[in-house]
Formats: C-alpha cells, sequence, structure tokens
C-alpha cells in the first residue's frame, strides 16, 4: 500500500484535557456541547461528512479527536449504514453527523432501514440559522418533517442550552424499549452561541415505557398452551438478539424439546449446530422450518413481527396453530398474526419468567419430521448448491468455503438480494450477533459502510461483506473510506452480472423477460486496486479455497470477486404472498 | 364496515405533535373528517379528538402505533355510542333578513342563540351533531347567509371512570429533562 498523504484525524495531538470533558463547564459553545455530551453517553465513534450548516461541530470536534474518533465517510447514506453495522455489531448506539440540506436528505434511506430493524442510532444534523428557518435559505430543508415517519423521534433545537438535554432524551429513546434512530437537528445559531455546560443522562420519560411491566398472567396463559403443545415450535427473530436472550431461548427450548427456527433477522442467536436449531423461515427459507409452520400446533414468536415474508399469505398462515407472541412493541402484538397469548415483555425477562413454568416435555416424532424435510431439501436443492461438480461457481459453494473457513465466526454483513438469502440459508452462525444485514428495507447498499461500521465497532472481530455487483455499485465509493480509515473488512463480490433477484422473478413470473437487469460491470479489482485495496478475481472452482484463504490471511482491507453461474436462482422460494404450502423446490 | 368513529389522544405539548398523529392515518389512507385539540385540564397535556370513516380492526392497529410515539400518553378507538359529543356551529346573517320570516321562531325551536348584533350582520349559535347543525344551515340559507364555520366534535366518553384522576397522576410525575421550544 503507498504511503498515505491524509492523516487520519485521530492520529492528531488533542489540545484539550480528557477527563473534564463531561464535567459542568460555563460559557461553552452549543457545538462544543454537542461534544462533550456525546462523550458523556460514552460514544467513540462517529460516522460524518461536514458541510456549511454543521461546521461549527466539526470545529468543535477538533479539540477533542483523542476522545471521539471521527469517520469520514464518502456519502452520508454510507454514514448511516456505517453506524448500523456499529450499532449492530458492538451493541452500542451508532451516530452520524451531517449537514444540512442534501447532507440531511441523504440520511434517508439509512433512518429508514434502522427504523424498520430497530438499530439504536443518533444522527445529528446541522441546520440553517433559526431566523432562516421556513425562508427556503440555502441548504435549508425540513429534516424534521422529512424524517418524522422513518425515526423513533426527532427534535430541532434551536437554543444552545437545550442542546445536551435533546442529545440525552435522543439516546434514551434510541436505545431503549424497541431501539431505533433519532434524529437532533441543531440550528447553526445554536451552535455557535454559548452556554453553561451540565450534562444528566435521560432516565426517564412520562410520556414513554420503553420496558413495559411484565404481567404474571399473561405468563402464565402462555405457559399453559406452551403446555398443551405436542407440536410446539419457535420462531426466533431480531428481539431475541436486542434483548440479548438467546440462552433464555435456548434453555426453553431444550427444556420442552421445541424446534426453533430464526427470521432473517434473528440469524446468529442460536448456533445453527445446536440439535434444536431446524432452520431459516420466509420466502428463501428452509423447506421445513416454512411448511411446519402450518403444521405445528402451537407456534411461540419470540421478538418478531410476522413480517409478509414470513407469512406469505397471512389467511392460510399457521391457521390450525395457537399463537403465542413474545414481543416488547405493543403495537406489533395482533397486527399481522392475531395472538392467543401474548406476553407484552423484553424478550428476555419474557423467557426468564417462563422458564421455571414450562413442562419438561419430548418430541421426538414431531423433531423428527423437521430432519425428514431437511433431507429432502438436501436432495432437491441444498447439495448440488453447497457442492457442485462442474459447471460455473455457484453462490452457495463460495459461503460454504467462507463459512468453513471462518469456522461460522465471523461478521456476516450482506447486501440484498440472491447472495444475501444464499449467505443467510448456507453460513453456518456460531456467535450472536454476528448477521448484519438490511431486513426489513432490503436497502441495496448497506453491506459495504454497514461492514465497514461492523468492523470498527468490533476491530477484533473477522467482519466479511458479501455483496452482489449490483449492490457494491450503490456504495462503492466508501471504500475511499475504508482506504483513509484502515478498516480491514474483507469484501467478497459476487458476480453474476445480473440484478440477479430480480432477473430471477422475472424467468419465474414473467416468461423470461429481462427488462434492465443484465449488467455489464466494470472491472472491480481494478476499481479495489484505485482505493489501494488488494484483491483478486475468481472464476475457476479450483482457485476458490485459496482465494479465499488469501483474503482471510491479508491484514487489512481485501476484495474479492467471484463470477458466479449468470442465471443461478434460490430455492426453495414462496412466491410473493401465496400460501407457505405453494413453497417451490425447484 | 365502514363507520364513523371517534379517537382520542393525550399528548406532550410539542411542536409537530399534529402531524406525528395525522402521518399515521395518511399511511393507511384514512381520511379525518374532523379534528379538535386543546390543552386538558393538566398544562402541558394535550387532547385531540379526531373522527375517521373507518373500520376498528384498522384503526386499533392505528392508535397502536399512534400510542407507540414517545410524546402520546394514551390514545382510545371509540364507537358512535361510547361517546357523547357535541358540535358547534356559527351562522352570520345579513341584518337586513331580520324582516324575512319568522327568525325567531327558528332559533327558538332549534335551540340556538344569538351572539351579537350589530347593523350589518347578526351571528347565530348553536351546538348539536353534525346533522342538526347542517339542518339549520339548510333553513338559515333563506335569510341570506353570509359565512358559516362548524367546529370539530368535542367528546365525552361513556365508559370512562378515572380519566381526570389519571391525568391528575400524570401531572403530578415530572415532565420530561428537556423542553422542546420554538424560537
Amino acid at each position: 500500500m503507498p504511503q498515505k498523504d491524509v492523516l487520519p484525524m485521530k492520529a492528531k495531538p488533542a489540545t484539550k484535557p480528557a477527563p473534564a470533558a463531561t464535567a459542568p463547564v460555563k460559557s461553552i459553545t452549543g457545538s462544543e456541547a454537542v461534544i462533550r455530551s456525546l462523550i458523556a453517553e460514552g460514544v467513540e465513534t462517529i460516522f460524518g461528512y461536514p458541510g456549511g450548516a454543521i461546521m461549527p461541530i466539526y470545529d468543535a470536534l477538533y479539540d477533542f479527536q483523542d476522545q471521539v474518533h471521527h469517520i469520514l465517510v464518502r456519502h452520508e447514506q454510507g454514514a448511516t449504514h456505517a453506524a448500523q453495522g456499529y450499532a449492530r455489531a458492538s451493541g452500542k448506539v451508532g451516530v452520524v453527523f451531517a449537514t444540512s440540506g442534501p447532507g440531511a436528505t441523504n440520511l434517508v434511506t439509512g433512518l429508514a432501514d434502522a427504523h424498520m430493524d430497530s438499530t439504536p442510532m443518533v444522527c445529528i444534523t446541522g441546520q440553517v440559522a433559526a431566523h432562516l428557518l421556513g425562508t427556503d435559505a440555502f441548504q435549508e430543508t425540513d429534516v424534521i418533517g422529512i424524517t418524522m415517519p422513518i425515526t423513533k423521534w426527532n427534535i430541532q433545537v434551536t437554543r444552545a442550552e437545550d442542546i445536551p438535554g435533546a442529545i440525552a432524551k435522543a439516546f434514551y429513546i434510541a436505545r431503549n424499549g424497541r431501539p431505533g434512530p433519532v434524529l437532533v437537528d441543531i440550528t447553526k445559531n445554536a451552535q455557535v452561541a454559548t452556554m453553561d455546560f451540565e450534562y444528566k443522562k435521560c432516565e426517564y420519560i412520562r410520556s414513554y415505557q420503553p420496558l413495559p411491566e411484565l404481567k404474571q398472567e399473561e405468563v402464565e396463559a402462555a405457559a399453559a398452551l406452551i403446555n398443551s403443545a405436542k407440536k410446539p415450535y419457535i420462531l426466533c427473530g431480531h428481539g431475541v438478539l436486542i434483548a440479548d436472550a438467546q440462552q433464555e431461548l435456548i434453555a426453553l427450548a431444550e427444556k420442552a424439546q421445541i424446534p426453533i427456527a430464526s427470521t432473517l433477522l434473528g440469524l446468529s442467536a442460536v448456533p445453527v449446530d445446536h440439535p434444536l436449531y431446524v432452520g431459516y423461515l420466509g420466502m428463501h427459507g428452509n423447506y421445513g422450518p416454512n411448511i411446519k409452520t402450518n403444521e405445528c400446533d402451537v407456534l411461540i414468536a419470540v421478538g418478531m413481527r410476522f413480517d409478509d415474508r414470513i407469512t406469505g399469505d397471512v389467511n392460510t398462515y399457521a391457521r390450525q396453530a395457537k399463537v403465542v407472541h413474545i414481543e416488547i412493541d405493543k403495537a406489533e402484538i395482533n397486527k399481522i398474526i392475531k395472538a392467543d397469548a401474548a406476553i407484552h415483555a423484553d424478550a428476555k425477562a419474557a423467557l426468564q419468567a417462563l422458564l421455571p413454568k414450562i413442562k419438561e416435555q419430548r418430541n421426538d416424532e414431531w423433531l423428527q419430521g423437521f430432519k425428514e424435510a431437511d433431507k429432502m431439501e438436501e436432495e432437491k436443492v441444498t447439495r448440488r448448491e453447497l457442492y457442485p461438480e462442474e459447471g460455473q461457481l455457484k453462490m452457495a459453494e463460495v459461503i460454504r468455503v467462507i463459512s468453513e473457513k471462518t469456522g461460522g465466526h465471523a461478521i456476516l454483513v450482506t447486501d440484498v438480494g440472491q447472495h444475501q438469502m444464499i449467505a443467510s440459508r448456507y453460513y453456518r452462525f456460531q456467535d450472536p450477533n454476528t448477521n448484519i444485514t438490511s431486513g426489513g428495507m432490503g436497502t441495496m447498499g448497506f453491506a459495504l459502510p454497514a461492514a465497514m461500521g461492523a468492523k470498527v465497532g468490533t476491530p477484533e472481530k473477522e467482519v466479511v461483506a458479501i455483496i452482489g455487483d449490483g449492490c457494491f455499485q450503490m456504495t462503492l465509493q466508501e471504500l475511499g473510506t475504508i482506504y483513509q480509515s484502515e478498516i480491514g473488512v474483507k469484501i467478497v463480490i459476487l458476480n453474476n452480472n445480473f440484478l440477479g433477484m430480480v432477473r430471477q422473478w422475472q424467468q419465474l413470473f414473467f416468461d423470461k423477460r429481462y427488462s434492465s437487469t443484465e449488467m455489464i460491470n466494470p472491472d472491480f479489482v481494478q476499481i479495489a486496486k484505485g482505493f489501494f485495496v488488494p484483491g483478486r478475481k475468481v472464476t475457476d472452482r479450483a482457485e476458490i479455497s485459496a482465494a479465499v484463504d488469501e483474503m482471510l490471511n491479508t491484514k487489512g482491507a481485501y476484495l474479492l470477486e467471484v463470477v458466479v453461474e449468470k442465471e443461478d436462482n434460490v430455492f426453495p422460494m414462496v412466491p410473493a404472498g401465496a400460501p407457505i404450502a405453494n413453497i417451490r423446490l425447484e | 364496515m365502514q363507520k364513523e368513529y371517534t379517537v382520542t389522544v393525550y399528548t406532550e405539548d410539542r411542536i409537530g405533535i399534529t402531524n406525528r398523529i395525522t402521518v399515521i392515518f395518511t399511511r393507511r389512507g384514512i381520511n379525518i373528517t374532523s379534528l379538535t385539540t386543546a390543552e386538558t385540564e393538566i398544562p402541558g397535556v394535550y387532547k385531540f379528538i379526531i373522527t375517521v370513516l373507518s373500520e376498528r380492526e384498522k384503526l386499533e392497529k392505528v392508535v397502536g402505533q399512534i400510542e407507540k410515539l414517545i410524546e402520546i400518553h394514551r390514545a382510545f378507538v371509540h364507537e358512535e355510542d361510547e361517546v357523547v359529543y357535541q358540535e358547534l356551529a356559527l351562522y352570520k346573517i345579513s341584518t337586513k333578513s331580520l324582516h324575512n320570516g319568522n327568525i325567531e321562531q327558528l332559533i327558538r325551536d332549534n335551540h340556538a342563540r344569538i351572539l351579537t348584533i350589530t347593523a350589518d350582520y347578526f351571528v347565530i349559535e348553536k351546538t348539536g351533531h353534525q346533522q342538526e347543525l347542517i339542518a339549520m344551515l339548510k333553513k338559515l340559507e333563506p335569510y341570506g347567509l353570509i359565512e358559516y364555520s362548524k367546529s370539530g366534535r368535542v367528546a365525552i366518553v361513556k365508559w370512562s371512570r378515572r380519566f381526570h384522576d389519571h391525568l391528575k397522576e400524570l401531572a403530578a410525575k415530572e415532565a420530561d429533562n428537556f423542553k422542546a421550544v420554538s424560537h
């Protein structure tokens, strides 16, 4: 790698002493109050991009570089996804800085994504001076209005003295209850005005109860249903990971011998090798987990929201089953699937309360049914996906090799499309919070910046981004960030020269009319080279193992382009809106 | 089946709260037919009374999503027969028309009253349900109606027991440590 002429900001000497940053201090600017407030919230990393209306805050940041590490991204959308990856990998709140106007509107996709996928994030945007609000001033946009439906909360601050309170509330809201993104918009006059700083963490909002009180009668009702079950079935969602309730879920499953299937965002909560883990749910999920939904007698949904990619046609979904729904967000209970026994609570608290009330059971025959379904899927799909002997490379075998060589311990960050479904199906997750993907929004371009954030948040972990050729070209400029901030992510492009998932639908449902899905792609390895990221392109089966070794053995970032079968399809597949029973294996 | 429902929402006093509530109706394509909002007996706590034509199940989900908003205390959906409500209308009529027909009888029969009289116009006030206020409007039209204005709904819930006590309990709790301010 050539010598860089840009020094990372962190390398510059500090001019302010560290210990005083969060102590009360008289007469400082609003901008300095922003930085001190963030430090008081334990923020170590900010992903951002400066511009006119946020310059005073960046100027204040200059004095605190020894305490807060700012990562200069190449596009504000990249900052939001990096903050999401950071939050999902580390469990901390992701923080983003952006300027007003276009800086703020570029946050929209990431905010919406974080909102759908319950990711704690605080975005701070600069805004034109208060006296210019509403006047169509230069780079003024109504970011509060724009982001209202896609944030958990947002606030505009127009006075310096309100800054610490707003930031305290932002962090409290972002990280508590069902987490989500919060935006704090700070006008330029508030950034430059002076105030007396004193930071008080927010611990209470009278109109918001993040942790619902666990109701014993709800636990009793759920326990009774589970104890009455002959074919109980657990669906493990993202809420299990957010509540750090993996152990509680596994303990409950083991006690009553209940099979566990996972949603897309619930992946990695239960190690895939666990004997009760039966697989992955949804449109491209495993065969058994999907069809058994319509055979179980008690469905125990934990921290999930019955997305339409899980249920297919709701009128035919699990009609025979009694439904136990454990969910922290009351608005999700009965929203899609009516619960016969709902526990409105944090997953960990609910599962802890349930465990002693659950009877030991054996469900050998019921569990055997999953194994049989598995066998069928293996014969019809999995084996030839994972171990093809001829033809072009398949996405699944690439994932298998990466899975084997990382032992299933890497953080896998996937983008959106066929490669995402393949990676979710075949990566053998071992550790919690190692699956980072855009679930609810399905945001193409998510993976590269999210992987960056995940690596910054958990530098001790191997972070591998699995990206399609289409997705990569949506946010590839973040290679610049990876170079400048020396972020050691491994980037795998599964290149089929198609927008593969759309093409698959066109093949199956639009009579192979491939409207605008074929891509004539650039040389990805050359592009990486331009950003001083080493890389390699693989087209042959014989090379893949050595290439993955080379990637994993390279210190720092690496890009591996794998040319895969052009018209490969992901099966099984439940056509959109169809009953789960219509699942297709080929 | 679509019916008229009354949705009541108790909120903190915050800039933009109306937008936060209405956008949830917008997402599901529900048209708000009237909206009344004012501070409750507790300073800093507002009550929204919203009427809509919709379905119960849909509205229960809407209310759940409204309650989820950070600055909302509670939200409820009520059937027509669960609330006692009134609306208010003002009718501005040309004073000249006082000589046409028996307007005094009309006012008496409809339990309306005259708020003010000037040389040019007078203003009649009537409270009641929408149909009654519109019926009155029709009757007044021949007298030279200049302007008509009607409020949204003010409602009291029949099954409520301790709403006032709940609000007092809320007032006793410390409001959060940050007040939004306008400039």
